[in-house]
């Protein structure tokens, strides 16, 4: 029996997907609805805390303008830059047509 | 094409390279990547890796500062960075450290103008917002864009600073959008923050409706003529839907040089959600009022305000003034030259005319080009001593030009001095005479004829006698044969 | 006593005294690992020709009587998510199974600078996502108490080998709780700094705002040794604080001070397992006997602690886990024939493992337009409150007292198909991580067979006075008398 999808449905899953770059496979998206609603649900109680006028924390310890001076440090060598690459040619990195 | 009664607003987006750095924006990576070979320019951060962190150039900071004062925006107490993120292969991290507006912080600046003058009237341009972000990499597609079946990436370009320029859609037409860049791009240069005759330095998307339409955006235009070009075609393309009552709007569209046309990028149902969120390895930035006058103190002179100066010192009219500071390295030559030379009017009526036409057919700038202000200098002074007409400082001008030689070296080799020997010129004109019997008799009766002999002389001294004195030298002549006749 | 089951301390006493050298320190080591690794799979890559070449170079320095640092010597397992510098890190996934760092963590610099000995690279949940060590793709690791048994996560692979007489010493990393919940399930110290206290340069991000790399010992004086080498600022990470270099090995006494002890009693209520609530409380009526005093109260936002941690780990993780697309380093799919979107899908379907796919779905939903004010932004504030109810603890309260788990080790598969049981095992140790706060957790019983672990929490950048309350409890409680049989 299909559970109401109360706070995030398949194709909201499909969607996300998309934007994530992730495929998925039919099961996948069905799993991930049922687990998602479920954990979605335990993390609504969040909706109980009154944060009305309270501003965000967006970094735990406060620090503030931390600067480097434009000083050039060393670069990698070409090779190293290149060292881990699936696919590579002439100091290139090789990636799939964009079209 | 566009008439008067055609209504509309263009906004424009610029991105601007702050080439004056020597680092990139979050790492210390050099930032003289042209030219060098690919992923040479790259270190774990800009290159994505993991465990990698970003840290924060402080002149990138005081640079995009200075960019916003000039531009006379209001600067945000409290800015941080935010992460935009989308994938592409350009972008090693598929996202990009930029800025957004998010509770409890701002972009940089914001709300502020530019004065323009259209067509001698004076314009005002609002600045919506300035803000900072890093370069993506650069993609070649080798064949084309459409035939390629792979793509190569050089991340060299990644992490470059930016400054992002924001304007209100205060444009009515694409020459004030071509105009407006042009000064914007004199302000970066009088800052120093900025060449713009380096390739990719400045960067343009635009955003056009024409009355009855909807908005379009418009990316990739890379040079100012580009922009009047990408945005006259999107008018008539435009007016054309609306004629046909076809509705459109909020589509972002892709300005292909080669073609001169722009083409679908995407439409509303793709547009993007970037999920901006604070960038958390990167701290906020508390901009207080110390800072920013001392920034103010240290300001260079900016194009308007060396305008102002133009007029004042050299006495040159506003026009003048105007034309000169369009471009700093122009002013700059003229600075250079008036204080060699002297005279501030010929040197700013020799720049505005023939420097720049000659620049425009050789296809360079006043920076790049063979002449220097010592050349142009020097030249004028030879006019001046009489020793060439306007006419061969012309054709001395574009020799200097094609081959960098001083205007004396030129003259010389090309035997263009003006003949202003007397007792070379009385030889010459007596053989004119004896030449030209007829015209002498009629020159003794008829004024008009001392043109004609003057004419003849000009042409056997290929243009370089005296006119004034051969003039005179004639009709002393003249007046010796009357009496001889006599 | 078998040499493998010595501290970090006497190993370091033996090799200075010139007792035993490094390179049989070194082949002891890698022959208990041999032995046991079959059953534990505590490391991904164990590092032998590495540590032998240290060795052989340490040796060599102490032969010529040159300056050793302060792990001379010592064995240190790294965690799989820290960066070595030509040592695979794959942080436990397939996506990076094949990926070698051209550079080094800052605290692995650190740790070679002082002489230290890389021994291998330790197991962990796929980039750190995971309280059991059971989603990495390299299989799990079995808890040495009890084989049957997770041996709890993410750093599950430190702290098992710790446990199994692997390694003298080892890092791992804490985002929500893992250093501390594998130290209790395996009965090691470990210790969660102050947030900004040691670097976070070359740590894989998981969550930027709550994670930071820390020391994992069988003791605590190991434990303050090497904590002492690791922290510090570091310009390379713009999060860490100027801190100055201590060592916290110093003040380490048998006698505990008086001060004054704090129990939340949300951690000590219903949702925690009896048998460790009895633990703490017995615990803590020993420290009465020195005279400290403590207390139960109420930290009710405690209960809104796990979805906030969640939701804000999880959508900085869908954000940092997007680099990987198979362009740059890491798993390919086969792409013939593929755009690159197609490209980018494929390879992170077959790269990634489930629980990291699920949070990088439910984080990518926690910052979508529509949904960012609702879950991402409110749980930002959420942390606002919970850290101002921290701070109002810490001044009645020197230290807050609780269990680290609210389980004891569960059996390995018992709750992988249930995310959200799992999450709820973090219930105890979020709450240092979304207020910064540094927290200890020491083996304080044992209760068939297993350990527990009890956790202690300090003020910002006290991590001496925890270090001294687990070196005196470590006296009278005597947890090292206990070795497993493996």
């Amino acid at each position: 029996m299909e559970k109401k999808e109360k706070h995030i449905s398949k194709s909201q899953v499909e969607h996300l997907a998309w934007l994530a770059r992730l495929e998925l496979s039919d099961e996948e998206k069905e799993l991930y609805t049922f687990q998602l609603n479920e954990i979605l649900e335990y993390f609504n109680k969040l909706s109980e805390l009154n944060t009305e006028n309270i501003p965000p924390t967006y970094h735990v310890i406060g620090k503030t303008n931390v600067f480097r001076e434009d000083e050039i440090q060393q670069s990698l060598h070409q090779n190293e830059a290149l060292k881990n690459a699936p696919k590579k040619r002439n100091g290139f990195f090789k990636a799939p047509k964009i079209l | 094409m566009l008439t008067e009664q055609t209504k509309v607003k263009i906004g424009l987006e610029i991105h601007c390279q702050l080439t004056s750095l020597k680092t990139k924006l979050f790492c210390g990576c050099s930032a003289d990547y042209r030219g060098k070979p690919p992923n040479t320019h790259v270190c774990p951060v800009c290159l994505g890796l993991p465990g990698a962190m970003p840290v924060i150039n402080k002149k990138a900071v005081e640079m995009a500062l200075m960019v916003a004062l000039a531009l006379n925006c209001k600067i945000a107490k409290t800015t941080f960075f935010a992460r935009k993120n989308y994938f592409y292969p350009d972008l090693p991290k598929n996202f990009q450290i930029s800025q957004y507006d998010l509770e409890g912080g701002e972009p940089l600046a914001s709300n502020g103008y530019i004065t323009l003058t259209v067509n001698k009237t004076k314009k005002t341009v609002r600045i919506r917002r300035i803000h900072l972000e890093e370069d993506p990499g650069k993609l070649f597609h080798p064949g084309g864009i459409g035939v390629s079946s792979y793509t190569l990436i050089d991340y060299n370009r990644s992490g470059i600073a930016l400054v992002e320029i924001v304007t209100e859609p205060d444009f009515k037409s694409p020459i004030e959008a071509r105009i407006f860049l042009q000064k914007l791009r004199s302000i970066l240069e009088h800052l120093g923050v900025f060449d713009g005759g380096l390739e990719g330095a400045m960067r343009c998307d635009a955003n056009i409706s024409v009355e009855g339409g909807g908005r379009i955006e418009i990316k990739n235009i890379s040079s100012f003529k580009d922009v009047e070009r990408a945005l006259n075609y999107e008018i008539i393309r435009q007016k054309d839907l609306v004629k046909k009552g076809v509705k459109f709007g909020m589509e972002t569209r892709h300005w292909d040089e080669a073609r001169r046309i722009t083409v679908t990028l995407r439409t509303k149902e793709e547009e993007q959600d970037y999920r901006y969120f604070v960038e958390p390895d990167l701290c906020p930035i508390l901009i207080d009022e110390e800072w920013v006058e001392r920034l103010k103190h240290e300001m260079p002179e900016l194009p308007d305000a060396r305008k102002e100066r133009f007029m004042r010192e050299y006495g040159l009219p506003e026009y003048d003034s105007e034309v000169l500071v369009s471009e700093r390295a122009l002013a700059d030559f003229f600075e250079e030259c008036v204080k060699i030379y002297g005279k501030p009017k010929p040197v700013a009526n020799w720049l505005m005319g023939d420097v720049l036409q000659c620049l425009h057919s050789l296809e360079t700038s006043i920076d790049k080009c063979k002449v220097t202000p010592k050349h142009l200098a020097e030249m004028l002074m030879l006019m001046d001593k009489g020793d060439i007409s306007i006419k061969i400082a012309k054709k001395v001008l574009w020799e200097m030009m094609k081959t960098g030689k001083t205007a004396l070296t030129i003259v010389e080799e090309k035997g263009w001095k003006r003949i202003t020997d007397i007792e070379i010129l009385e030889k010459i004109v007596s053989k004119v005479f004896m030449e030209n019997l007829k015209a002498v008799k009629d020159a003794l009766i008829d004024e008009k004829a001392i043109h004609y002999l003057v004419g003849k002389t000009m042409e056997a001294t290929k243009g370089m006698a005296d006119p004034n004195l051969t003039n005179q030298i004639i009709r002393k002549k003249l007046v010796e044969w009357k009496n001889k006749e006599a | 006593m078998e040499f493998y089951w010595l501290s970090a301390k006497e190993i370091k006493e033996k090799i200075l005294s010139k007792e035993v050298k490094v390179e049989e320190v070194v082949q002891i080591l890698l022959e208990r690992i041999k032995k046991v690794e079959n059953k534990i799979n505590a490391f991904i890559t164990i590092c032998e020709d590495e540590a032998y070449q240290q060795a052989k170079k340490i040796d060599k320095k102490i032969a010529d009587r040159e300056k050793v640092g302060k792990l001379v010597g010592i064995p240190v397992a790294v965690k799989d998510n820290i960066s070595t510098k030509n040592i695979r890190t794959t942080c436990g996934s397939k996506i990076l199974e094949n990926y070698f760092p051209p550079y080094n963590a800052t605290v692995v610099e650190k740790i070679l600078v002082e002489d230290a000995i890389i021994i291998g690279k330790t197991n962990m949940d796929e980039f750190a996502m995971g309280t059991t060590t059971e989603t990495s793709y390299f299989g799990p690791t079995k808890n040495p108490w009890n084989l049957a048994c997770v041996p709890g996560g993410s750093s599950g692979g430190s702290a098992a080998a710790l446990a199994a007489g692997e390694t003298f010493l080892a890092l791992g990393s804490d985002t929500g709780g893992s250093i501390r919940c594998p130290a209790s399930f395996c009965g090691v110290v470990g210790l969660k700094p102050t947030y900004g206290l040691v670097s976070r340069y070359g740590l894989v991000a998981y969550a930027n705002t709550f994670e930071q790399i820390g020391p994992m010992a069988r003791n605590t004086y190991d434990c303050a040794l090497l904590l002492s080498v690791i922290a510090g600022w570091d310009w390379r990470d713009s999060t860490s604080m100027p801190v100055q270099p201590k060592d916290y090995t110093e003040e380490l006494t048998e006698n505990l001070e008086k001060f004054k002890v704090g129990i939340p009693k949300e951690m000590v209520g219903e949702g925690t397992d009896k048998k460790i609530v009895k633990a703490v409380f017995d615990y803590v009526s020993k420290l009465e006997g020195f005279g400290v005093e403590w207390e139960e109260f109420s930290l009710p936002t405690l209960n809104y602690a796990l979805p906030t941690y969640y939701l804000i780990a999880m959508s900085e993780a869908s954000s940092n886990l997007a680099r990987f697309d198979g362009v740059r380093y890491g798993y390919r799919v086969l792409d013939e024939n593929l755009d690159w979107n197609q490209m980018f899908s494929k390879t992170r379907r077959e790269g990634f493992g489930s629980e990291v796919k699920r949070r990088i779905i439910l984080g990518t939903y926690a910052l979508s337009a529509g949904y960012y004010d609702k879950f991402f932004l409110k749980s930002l504030k959420s942390i606002t409150l919970i850290k101002k109810e921290f701070e109002e603890a810490f001044k009645k309260f020197d230290v807050l007292i609780g269990p680290t788990m609210p389980v004891l080790p569960f059996k390995l598969g018992e709750k992988i198909d249930d995310p959200l049981a799992l999450y709820l095992c973090d219930i105890d140790t979020v709450p240092a991580n979304l207020t910064g706060t540094p927290s200890v957790t020491f083996p304080c019983s044992f209760q068939d067979g297993l350990p527990i672990g009890i956790q202690i929490m300090a003020p910002f950048f006290k991590e001496n006075l925890l270090l001294k309350i687990s070196y005196a409890s470590e006296t009278f409680l005597q947890f090292n008398r206990f070795k497993p049989k493996i």
